[in-house]
């Protein structure tokens, strides 16, 4: 039988099992000599739908994720051919084969060792798909009839769906710990990979980054060269533009907003500059790339021409391109600009009123009560705001990719293209892509250098803002 | 001089610094409002070309000659379908520039009508037989250079060298014009087609139901999982234990990983370890779900805890179990909330982009996909790929698609708005 059949029929079974139980659970009720049960009928229900579908249902997705390793394994050792290989050539020949199973034997020749494993392929496919069909439905019958047979009115079935049902949700609230793991694990792994080809050292202080093409010939690794130094800067320097824009901007409309709007202003204002943190990065990205980029390289020229007119040195060797690290920082600065202003909305609005109106009560204006009151009681919570922002623009993907280039230039003039960790990552990372390759390799380990740096702003930012809580609650 | 000399010296400066802190804030706020009203007004202006299709009036001969097709009473559809409508847009368009004669030029003149036009065509014949042996004046799909120019979106005044349309096809343009055989009409095919390379024959429905199957399965899983994460840690979890501590650390940084974190993860995992398929709509809901579970739980957390303790106290004391009290009275209670919060979480992973280039969905797929394992793209990653796109009239179209995809979004928010205001209670 097919997933999706076994699949129905899991379902079908489960609800035939609920009703099943529920009617016997029934007779008890509204027989005769009317016996009282422990447990609702419905729990009788839930508890033989869970016995009858679960075991199956768990054995259904093992063999999902078992079926082809074991199928590979059993074929590479029936045949001498395949076992001397090496590892590469022999997931290629495995390649081949499923490929020669799926379409069809076809013209193939019939004596080749290819065509009796593509032969065996489809057997061993049939075996074990007759041997998953008896047994899960072994399992749904045995799971229903122990749970069947052992129905009593005094069998406390309620307390067993209960701590079922306990379970489960502890094995839901698991999932954000096997997330982490799970990220943890894919980064780490291809990155010792990567460092045991590329000297760590050569990537941390290496200020040459072109994984492309060999630069010269005793490199450590040939396709190119792993130094990250530009990388980091241009994620850096969009990041440091961007929270020039957002930090100031932000901070001060939420001064505005919670201390001097009127409740309907603030009312309307809020939910519109929301707006602007709902808009997808790629929407961004794109506004970078086509509206504020040619306006910067415009800017960017005319100062240049400026410049060389009063010739001033540093104009000479001045870069002006299309894609800049201007643009990228400024819009990334206006998404990050909501951000903030909620943040630092909420850790002003908590400061309690007996300071504001103490500070006026002595005398000081408004503003005064803000820069000397108000912000320096709130600076632990708006600091923790200001580091998850950074965080955000140190992982933001789109904005940069879109509007920032790929060229790894290691500058400062703002009106050049800089490329960041993240661009680095999804242009390694899509395309034609060999795995395996220092080149590839070299993504996860710029990821792993992202998810600590991130994970670290976050704990920290997480903690300040938390103790600062406290001390007003 | 004494204390209030010097308070009332030092007034009007400090009236006047607040004054000044006052506009700042002011000036702020408009920044923020300009820059959105921009952004907003900007694409949206962009938009508009993509909304319009031009077409070209032509008299098709659909004579058996230039079908191909041997003269007989009737045809079976798969004779119609192997048919020759190649050049059919091309001989009706010769016999308006009966003067064009050079190889080069004609090939430049029926470059003027877009390469589906042959498959519209076949599908009117197979659609209608009786058309074989008549002529007919019928509106035929132009090319997106003629379409941009017709939309003003390529200036003739700028110099020939630096346009793609060139100066003799300029003339055959006006030409057709002045005989009112340019038409305009409303852009069908956008909202209807999948991905092409030909800007006038791309539409985003392809993407569209990419981003539908996506939103499902994250749906399907993360919101129950959500909830029931939740509803753990809120109502179960012991307090005070390292490892529930350790588990709520983890929500709150998983909320503020970077998303293309997520991506690795897919890749590595999913695609790699597991050996799912590349680009399918199942994976990307896979990756999407990791994503937005933290958005949904800590959401559903603050509407489980505003429940207020006299409901429980109350249904305990009738006789509920612990587990009747949440999932008979707390859970519905607590749905408005969360019900908002997943919706606007919903609304993120719609519009999530980064993660899903990873998995491989940034691959060209032309055909619309009809299940969750079929290669698709999504909306916003559609946005990202039309932009890379070298020709003119993509810029349009990603704008319309951008446009979409915000609809969408706005749609979701203010649902999220309406059920918070009309279902909100207040304790």
């Amino acid at each position: 039988m097919t997933d999706t059949n076994l699949f129905s029929l899991l379902i079908v079974s489960s609800f035939v099992a609920y009703f099943l139980a529920l009617r016997k659970a029934r007779s008890w009720q509204f027989s005769e000599n009317k016996v009282s049960l422990h447990s609702l009928p419905t729990y009788h229900g839930y508890l033989s739908a869970i016995t009858t579908a679960l075991p199956a249902l768990i054995v259904l997705f093992l063999w999902m994720f078992l079926e082809s390793s074991v199928v590979s394994a059993k074929i590479v050792s029936s045949y001498s051919e395949l076992a001397s290989m090496n590892e590469q050539s022999v997931s290629l020949a495995l390649n081949e084969i499923r490929q020669l199973a799926v379409t069809g034997l076809g013209n193939q020749d019939p004596s080749s060792f290819y065509h009796l494993a593509a032969k065996q392929y489809n057997e061993l496919y049939d075996q074990s798909n007759d041997l998953r069909s008896i047994s899960v439905i072994a399992l749904l019958v045995i799971g229903f009839l122990i749970t069947y047979l052992r129905i009593k009115p005094d069998s406390r079935t309620r307390n067993s769906v209960e701590k079922f049902v306990t379970y489960f949700l502890l094995t839901c609230a698991l999932i954000a710990i096997v997330t982490t793991v799970g990220i943890v694990f894919s980064v780490l792994i291809e990155s010792i990979e990567f460092f045991k080809r590329v000297n760590f050292f050569e990537f941390v202080i290496g200020t040459h980054w072109s994984p492309q093409i060999a630069i010269r010939a005793d490199q450590v690794s040939s396709s190119g060269a792993f130094g990250a130094i530009p990388i980091f800067w241009g994620t850096i320097f969009i990041s440091f533009i961007s929270m020039l824009v957002a930090g100031p901007l932000g901070l001060i409309s939420a001064i505005y907003l919670s201390e001097y709007a009127n409740k309907k202003v603030r009312a309307v204002l809020k939910p519109i500059l929301e707006i602007l943190a709902g808009i997808p990065t790629v929407v961004y990205g794109f506004f970078a790339a086509l509206t504020v980029g040619p306006y910067i390289r415009d800017f960017g020229n005319w100062l240049k021409q400026f410049g060389l007119d009063f010739q001033i040195q540093i104009f000479e060797n001045f870069t002006v391109s299309s894609e800049s690290a201007l643009a990228a920082g400024l819009v990334m600065g206006m998404m990050i600009i909501p951000f903030i202003l909620s943040l630092s909305d909420d850790v002003i609005s908590a400061v309690p009123d007996a300071m504001r109106d103490g500070s006026t009560a002595l005398g000081a204006t408004r503003s005064e009560t803000i820069w000397k009151v108000l912000v320096p009681a709130a600076l632990p919570g708006i600091v923790g705001g200001f580091l998850l922002a950074i965080s955000r623009a140190i992982g933001e993907t789109m904005i940069v990719l879109m509007a920032a280039g790929v060229a790894a230039n290691l500058t400062a003039n703002p009106f050049n293209s800089v490329t960041t960790v993240t661009t680095q990552i999804v242009t390694l990372l899509t395309g034609d892509q060999e795995f395996d390759s220092a080149k590839t390799l070299a993504a996860f380990a710029l990821g792993l250098g992202l998810f600590v740096t991130t994970l670290l702003l976050n704990i920290v930012a997480l903690h300040i803002t938390r103790k600062y809580r406290e001390q007003y609650e | 001089m004494n204390n209030k000399d010097i308070v009332k010296a030092s007034l009007k400066k400090r009236y006047a610094k607040e004054k000044r802190f006052k506009l700042y804030g002011i000036v702020s706020i408009t920044l923020s409002f300009l820059f959105l009203a921009f952004l907003l007004a900007d694409i949206t202006g962009k938009s508009l070309p993509a909304f319009t299709q031009t077409y070209v009036k032509l008299e098709i001969d659909f004579s058996h000659k230039n079908l191909k097709l041997k003269e007989k009473a009737s045809y079976s559809e798969d004779e119609l379908f192997k048919a020759s409508y190649r050049t059919l847009a091309s001989k009706a368009l010769y016999q308006l520039f009966p003067d064009i004669k050079s190889r080069k030029d004609k090939k430049t003149l029926r470059g003027m009508v877009s390469v589906g036009a042959q498959y519209e065509l076949r599908d009117m014949v197979i659609d209608n037989p009786n058309l074989i042996g008549t002529k007919k004046e019928i509106l035929v799909l132009a090319d997106d250079d003629l379409d941009s120019f017709h939309k003003g979106i390529i200036d003739r005044s700028i110099p020939e060298e630096l346009r793609r349309v060139k100066d003799k096809q300029v003339s055959w343009i006006d030409k057709l014009e002045a005989d009112g055989r340019i038409v305009t009409r409303f852009n069908l095919r956008f909202l209807t087609s999948g991905d092409s390379r030909e800007p006038e024959l791309a539409g985003i429905w392809g993407a569209l139901k990419g981003s539908f199957y996506t939103m499902v399965i994250t749906l399907l899983l993360s919101f129950p999982i959500g909830v029931a994460a939740a509803v753990y840690l809120e109502e179960f979890a012991p307090k005070n234990n390292k490892f529930i501590d350790l588990i709520e650390v983890n929500i709150n940084n998983l909320a503020a990983v970077p998303s293309i974190v997520f991506g690795i993860l897919g890749l590595a995992i999913y695609i790699n370890l597991f050996g799912m398929p590349r680009s399918a709509p199942l994976v990307a809901g896979m990756v999407v779900f990791l994503m937005t579970l933290p958005k949904i739980i800590i959401p559903t957390r603050a509407s489980i805890k505003s429940v207020p303790p006299s409901i429980r106290e109350a249904a305990l004391g009738v006789g509920a179990s612990k587990m009747q009290v949440i999932f008979h009275h707390v859970l519905p209670l607590a749905m408005p909330g969360i019900l908002t919060g997943s919706i606007i979480g919903m609304a993120q992973a719609l519009g999530e982009s980064a993660p899903l280039l990873m998995i491989g969905m940034v691959a060209f797929v032309a055909d619309i996909p009809q299940s969750f394992m079929d290669p698709a793209t999504v909306l916003p990653v559609q946005i990202f790929i039309w932009s890379d796109s070298p020709e003119r009239a993509f810029i349009a179209l990603t704008s319309a698609a951008i446009v979409v995809l915000l609809i969408f979004l706005f749609l979701m928010n203010f649902l999220a708005i309406i059920l918070r205001k009309k279902f909100e209670t207040r304790w």
